[in-house]
């Protein structure tokens, strides 16, 4: 008899392919692990071939090349080819940061279904700040043209955080300059490099209200235009009214493989204390399926008060594990952001004081391998 | 309706089938509509050059018991283009 957590799995419907953890930008939100400098050697080309196939085979339909940057693997073009001859749709999501006019021809030429750009801020200064480098602003925008130049749909992806999102008007209207045919307002989710840097990130209550009122009325702008421009406001956990319902659930819909084999149900879980499969060990079938850190948090056998008698507990799973476990040291906890867990508390003092500070964005810890050797060192 | 008008799928967007699901599929960036089977029977006529009467004409064809389906395409052909998924090409 198959047990019930067996059956709840469906196909994987998205692959999310961390080709490498190097980036030439330092971002102290990325979503990378604080300790990626201690994981091993990046997947070979061959390597990643089988693991497109397996995903394929198992049902994956959408795939997106990610890191770190992808662009800094220079067999990307030969994955994009083998990926999109198996049926993928394939998004590269990317700084902009090492593409160039060849290399957009090239990806176009291998298959590549769509780029996604990251901007940092609508300024050059402001984005220097916060990447670490004060040329990547303006190469960003001359290859977001570029982009759109080769024909491309194009997602223009922001992360709001404190020090920016006051400058949602002036950033959309650059994405509508520049040719895009959505733009992702995220504002900050806190894992990751975020997580320790969410004192120095976390909007007021009060700049979310105002920056998603400004999406709105450039909402309606776009469609009196006719213009097709869609805005997506991602507000941070921490102000949503209700858990989310992380990644479709666990072990549902989505699979990561991180530049080493690791296979992850989400891009975060590492920072879980658990062990997670490789590629290099297990096929990805066996993974979905029989893997105890794939079977872990599904269904619902595995929850706690007050998830377990909650009405909403097939609605949002308790939200994210990732969360739980960052907030509270306890994964299978109900996810602080939630009213109902005894740790909401933790969410309501970080709001409290994100009213009050002004932190400078130079004190924010950036997202580079020294910094992550230190932290794994301790 | 107007059925001399003629559609194809928003540039970059593509219509797939998908054994694992046993459904088309409508891919575009980062994310899928998943179609049920009326609905992927219409996309899948969506190629630029039928106009919509040689879709109905095409569907009533395969499903004569549906007795007649021009009404349902229109709706949905709406509604897909409402949503974005459509464009109307100029000839």
């Amino acid at each position: 008899m198959r047990t019930h957590a067996e059956l709840s799995a469906g196909a994987p419907l998205w692959l999310l392919a961390e080709l490498t953890y190097r980036c030439p930008l330092q971002c102290p939100y990325c979503s990378n692990p604080v300790d990626y400098a201690r994981h091993g050697e990046e997947l070979s080309t061959e390597q990643w071939r089988g693991v497109l196939r397996e995903a394929r085979a198992l049902g994956a339909a959408q795939l997106g090349f990610s890191g770190g940057e992808p662009l800094v693997r220079q067999d990307l073009e030969a994955l994009v080819s083998e990926a999109r001859e198996l049926g993928f749709y394939t998004n590269l999501i990317t700084s902009g940061v090492g593409l160039n006019e060849a290399r957009i021809a090239a990806l176009r030429d291998a298959g590549l279904d769509h780029i996604q750009i990251s901007l940092q801020a609508a300024d050059e200064e402001v984005s220097a700040a916060v990447a670490g480098s004060a040329k990547a602003h303006g190469r960003k925008l001359a290859m977001a043209r570029a982009v759109k130049a080769a024909g491309y749909p194009m997602v223009l992806n922001v992360v709001l955080h404190r020090h920016n999102i006051d400058d949602v008007d002036r950033l959309i209207a650059l994405c509508d300059e520049l040719g895009a045919d959505a733009v992702e307002l995220a504002t900050c989710q806190y894992y990751g490099w975020a997580r320790l840097n969410r004192d120095g990130l976390l909007p007021s209550r009060e700049q979310v209200a105002r920056a998603e009122a400004v999406t709105q009325a450039w909402r309606e702008r776009l469609a009196a235009r006719g213009r097709e421009m869609r805005l997506l406001f991602v507000v941070p956990d921490y102000y949503a009214e209700r858990p989310k319902a992380c990644m479709g659930g666990w072990g549902a819909i989505f699979m990561t493989v991180a530049p080493d084999g690791a296979v992850l149900p989400c891009h975060s879980a590492r920072e879980l204390p658990m062990t997670f499969p490789n590629v290099r060990d297990a096929s990805l079938e066996a993974v979905w399926h029989r893997s105890e850190a794939f079977n872990r948090f599904r269904g619902d056998g595995w929850m706690k008060a007050p998830c377990r008698s909650c009405d909403e507990r097939h609605q949002d799973y308790g939200g994210c594990r990732c969360q739980a476990y960052l907030l509270t040291g306890d994964p299978a906890a109900a996810d602080p952001v939630c009213s109902k867990s005894p740790e909401h508390r933790l969410i309501e003092e970080a709001c409290a004081e994100a009213a009050h500070r002004s932190p400078p964005l130079e004190h924010l810890t950036a997202r580079n391998s020294a910094n992550s050797r230190l932290i794994w060192r301790g | 309706m107007n059925l001399a008008r003629i559609l194809s799928l928003r540039p970059g967007w593509r219509l797939q089938w998908e054994p694992a699901q046993q459904r088309h599929v409508l891919l575009y960036p980062e994310g899928m509509v998943q179609l049920n089977d009326s609905a992927g029977a219409i996309l899948a006529l969506v190629d630029g050059r039928r106009d919509q009467a040689a879709i109905v004409a095409e569907l009533d064809a395969r499903f004569p018991a549906a007795g007649g389906v021009a009404d349902d395409v229109d709706d949905f052909l709406n509604d897909a283009c409402r949503q974005g998924w459509l464009r109307e090409v100029t000839p």
